[in-house]
């Protein structure tokens, strides 16, 4: 009786505002249509993820946490963020129109059972470890875990 | 002939904008018995094509959809 439930599988690469949440909406959306949704963050995705900290290791690494510090909530839309202007536009226009901010979208999908796993090579280049995500993440894994999930999904995405 | 039909569940989803109202659906259809309906009252247009579509996807099924003012009424019929 027991139905082997459908899968999507989603590599979330932008760390951009709009973007992201396109993939939370998808993601929950699927997961509320009863599939097991699996999110992969590299790159710029990996902010998403990311507690308020700063990272890095060595010089570049530091100076990268800084010019591209924050966690999820300093994500600028992809298109006019005009150095932050257009996020804190955008923040207001949504929140305005009662649209979830992106920690109710990232806590939404938690809430219904996605999995986030974070690439561990773009971790390694960007120095960013395990200690600076959020404590749902799951233990950071490579491409061969993600196209092992891919090869048992019906739908896969890259956002 | 809405009169007729028994709801076991009442769903407030006016306001809500996309996933949301589907999200809601799916989070309280567990709570009612198989045959059970919900109704549920959304005001997101986008919900007149995400109800019956997540239906579709989860193997439930609309019974009846009406637009009442600004409110769009489904009545959801667990199936399974």
């Amino acid at each position: 009786m027991e139905e082997k439930k459908r899968k999507l599988s989603m590599v979330v690469f932008s760390g951009d505002m709009d973007k992201l949440m396109a993939a939370f909406i998808i993601g929950t959306g699927a997961a509320a249509s009863n599939m097991d949704v699996t999110m992969f963050f590299t790159f710029w995705g990996l902010r998403a993820l990311k507690k308020p900290v700063n990272t890095g290791k060595g010089f570049f690494g530091k100076m990268l946490g800084l010019m591209y510090g924050g966690d999820i909530r300093k994500a600028g839309p992809s298109k006019f963020n005009f150095y932050g202007m257009g996020r804190w536009m955008f923040k207001k226009m949504m929140a305005g129109k009662g649209v979830l901010s992106m920690v109710e979208f990232r806590n939404l999908a938690l809430e219904l059972g996605i999995k986030f796993y974070p690439c561990s090579m773009s971790m390694d280049v960007l120095e960013i470890e395990d200690k600076d995500f959020i404590k749902e993440a799951q233990p950071s894994v490579g491409v061969g875990f993600f196209i092992a999930e891919a090869l048992e999904s019906q739908i896969t995405l890259f956002i | 002939m809405a009169e007729d039909i028994k709801v076991d569940l009442e769903l407030d989803l006016k306001g809500l904008l996309c996933p949301l109202p589907m999200v809601r659906v799916s989070q309280n259809i567990g709570k009612v018995s198989v045959g059970g309906i919900i109704k549920a009252i959304a005001t997101d247009p986008g919900s007149l094509a995400d109800i019956p579509s997540w239906a579709k996807s989860t193997g439930n099924e609309v019974i009846k959809s009406e637009k009442v003012e600004k409110d769009l009424i489904f009545y959801i019929k667990r199936v399974k």
